[in-house]
């Protein structure tokens, strides 16, 4: 009979594709895994793709040791805790989450978990078997605070910021800082988009920053919209946390480039050797966890000199983008002549400095 | 030219079946869906709408992600029955949350017996009250209230987001937008899972719904205001007393389902806690036919494919599209079916709107209307 035929058949290829399932799971649990949970898709060519780089890197640096797998677009919300939950559930031996909104549901994870690893980018909890990490992305915009202030002829550079957390404010004061240090009259506008991806959201912010005089875009969100916007308005942009030039060549000055490979691969081989502990990194220029892109050909020969200085001066330690003296936007004083800012200060920063205008969203 | 024209007698029998055929077709799409992305189908398939129910671990994850959903819903099938379309649960989740959230923050670190209920309260009123205003401005200026409360969601969602970042954020939290973990939460309904008693109180609004619509005068006149707003003026009910009803009710529940997420798995205010359950609400409602019972099932199935989905994310390295391609295809193959049970295709070789009054083009609309009467 025709019904009983194709019920075998469905019955056959069910039990067919069983087997295949079983075979691969028995197969995965031989060796460490190494997870990832991304708040972007990986194709945002931004900060999860960035992420995701590093997971390439691990994958050729260890090959056939390791297994890999991945999560992309995970809500900072309610379904974090079930997907870490969930790989930690599977067998992974390290899950690194790479945004801020896992810290909590990462850390109550870990508590069930005590022989699988974590690591956490840009939290402040640490456990036994959570580490932190995060990269000094406020070095990178000294550099390009410095282009910006030779560069822009309205003298306004616009600021694409997503959340107010201590990470983002740094940006936008070191960069303001160092563009003041070579333009006195600069202006920084700056739009909170409170989301980390939203392209649509990022170009609605970077014309109303076109549309208040701005002629630089700078942008602490993951997507290139904002990039291909400067591309079309043919005003000039800096690109974030990936080389963006290729969404626009005319526009991209440089890039603020994330690169987490040898963080990833020194932390997986600490955990292939047994020698994984708990740690809080904060890797920068230095390290080249931070780094720049190529330089655009529009810039001229001094401004180039210019930003390599800087850069070269934050690698060696003679540069720090918070030198005193530096106020408060209310003007209280904050550093003192030649002072440094502790880290302490820098990640827990919730004021703009002095000059800043605008109020930071509370 | 291709019409669509209404049966005068739509078949009973098919309204029931019209889900479960919905949900084959979604899975015969889905092979070829997955066969498309070089994905071996059946064990994706397995991973998704089975590998969650073989452990203990994934019926309670089962529960924590279908507890909103099933809460929600059940306020909007009684909403829908009455023709009172409130789309923006999403919103009233969100104040649900930030009014009970609030209460906890105001008492910190005080705690006792006592917060979980006022939590609870606050959040159902918190969520009503932000259905109330969709339910003036209709009973009061006839204000479209699709409009209306579908825009009050940003509004929402904005207002949470702004509070956490400002007067009710943790403040050893260096600055970042989160409360404080609140000094209570949900109890455990099994030991080492998430699963909360939010499942069961879910469980009570499914029955106290099903006697309302089955058993009690008031839902007869909601059916009636969704089947025939004439005939409900006619029997002298109160059509604003009930539009009122149906907001208060689906919003104090999305309110309660709010307050739920951020006491129990949450456990603190955070920006990204509405993640979408008031829209995904929307389509447990239909697909369980605007009945108590059917919601039951519905919110665990798109509760499934949510969580399956996930698994097989991980898994497969499918794309995390995959969930939301799936949970769309169901929508729109019930609609599809729909449309065909209430409406005959058929090829016309001219057009003359002027001659069929009945055949000018208001098929989608006409659905929508006619859609949830069993």
């Amino acid at each position: 009979m025709r019904a009983s035929r194709l019920a075998k058949l469905v019955a056959g290829s069910a039990v067919a594709g069983l087997m295949a399932l079983v075979g691969w799971a028995a197969h995965a649990q031989t060796k460490p895994k190494v997870s990832f949970v991304y708040v972007g898709p990986i194709g945002d060519h931004g900060w999860s793709y960035q992420h995701h780089q590093g997971l390439q890197a691990l994958k050729a640096e260890f090959g056939d040791k390791i297994d890999t797998n991945y999560v992309e677009n995970v809500p900072e919300g309610p379904d974090a805790e079930r997907v870490i939950d969930q790989l930690a559930a599977s067998g992974s031996s390290i899950i690194f989450t790479t945004s801020f909104g896992f810290m909590n549901p990462t850390i109550k994870v870990a508590a069930r978990y005590a022989n699988v690893k974590f690591e956490h980018a840009t939290g402040f909890k640490q456990a036994p078997n959570v580490a932190t990490y995060n990269a000094r992305f406020y070095e990178g915009r000294h550099v390009i605070g410095l282009i910006a202030g030779k560069m822009t002829k309205t003298n306004t550079v616009g600021y694409i910021a997503s959340f107010p957390i201590p990470e983002v404010v740094m940006g936008i004061n070191s960069a303001y800082l160092a563009a003041k240090s070579v333009n006195p009259n600069i202006k920084f506008k700056i739009v909170w988009v409170s989301t980390w991806f939203d392209p649509g959201k990022e170009t609605d912010a970077a014309k109303a920053l076109v549309d208040q005089g701005a002629d630089i875009l700078m942008q602490h969100t993951d997507s290139p919209a904002a990039m291909k916007f400067a591309e079309e308005k043919g005003i000039y942009a800096f690109g974030q946390a990936s080389d963006m030039a290729s969404f626009g060549p005319n526009a991209q000055l440089t890039s603020i480039v994330d690169n987490w490979r040898p963080y990833y691969i020194r932390r997986v081989k600490a955990l292939l050797e047994g020698t994984w502990q708990t740690s809080d990194t904060w890797d920068g220029i230095k390290q080249g966890t931070v780094s720049l892109a190529p330089w655009s050909r529009k810039l001229p020969a001094d401004v180039v000199k210019l930003a390599e200085t800087a850069r070269d001066g934050i690698a060696a330690g003679t540069l720090h983008p918070f030198t005193g003296p530096i106020n408060k936007q209310d003007g209280s004083p904050w550093l003192k002549e030649g002072e440094k800012a502790s880290d302490k200060d820098l990640l827990s920063m919730n004021f703009y400095v002095a000059g800043i205008e605008g109020a930071l969203p509370k | 030219m291709l019409r669509l024209e209404p049966r005068r007698e739509p078949s009973r029998i098919m309204f029931y079946v019209t889900p479960f055929l919905a949900i084959g077709l979604t899975l015969v799409a889905g092979i070829v869906l997955f066969a498309a992305l070089d994905k071996p189908p059946l064990p994706a398939m397995r991973l998704i709408f089975i590998e969650p129910l073989t452990s203990l671990r994934g019926v309670a994850e089962l529960l924590v992600k279908g507890t909103p959903l099933i809460l929600i819903a059940i306020g909007l099938a009684i909403s829908f029955r009455g023709g009172v379309w409130n789309i923006g649960a999403e919103g009233q989740f969100a104040i649900g949350a930030l009014a009970g959230g609030t209460v906890a923050l105001a008492f910190y670190p005080t705690t006792g017996w006592w917060l979980l209920p006022l939590m609870s309260l606050a959040g159902m009123a918190g969520g009503a009250a932000w259905a109330a205003i969709p339910a003036l401005l209709r009973t009061r200026f006839n204000a479209n209230e699709i409009l209306v409360s579908l825009m009050l969601v940003y509004v929402a969602v904005l207002l949470l987001s702004s509070l956490v970042h400002g007067a009710l954020r943790d403040p050893d939290g260096l600055n970042f937008p989160e409360s404080r973990l609140f000094q209570t939460s949900l109890p455990i309904l099994i030991e080492g899972t998430r699963a909360h008693v939010g499942f069961l109180v879910g469980l009570v609004a499914v029955l106290l719904s099903w006697i309302l619509l089955e058993r009690h005068v008031l839902g007869f006149k909601i059916k009636v205001l969704g089947q025939a707003p004439r005939a409900a003026r006619y029997g002298g009910f109160s059509e604003k007393g009930l539009i009122w009803f149906c907001f208060l009710v689906s919003g104090g529940c999305a309110g309660l389902a709010g307050l739920f997420e951020a006491a129990g798995p949450v456990g603190q205010l955070v920006p990204a806690l509405p993640s979408g359950y008031g829209f995904t609400a929307i389509v447990v409602a239909f697909l369980g036919r605007l009945n108590p019972l059917g919601v039951l099932l519905a919110g665990l199935l798109l509760a499934l494919t949510s969580i399956g989905g996930e698994t097989a994310q991980i898994a497969m390295s499918l794309p995390s599209a995959t969930t939301a391609v799936f949970q769309g295809m169901l929508l729109f193959f019930l609609l599809a079916a729909d449309v065909l049970v209430n409406y005959r295709p058929r090829w016309i070789a001219q057009r003359s709107a002027a001659a069929d009054p009945l055949a000018r083009s208001e098929a989608p609309v006409g659905t929508m209307q006619r859609l949830p009467i069993p």
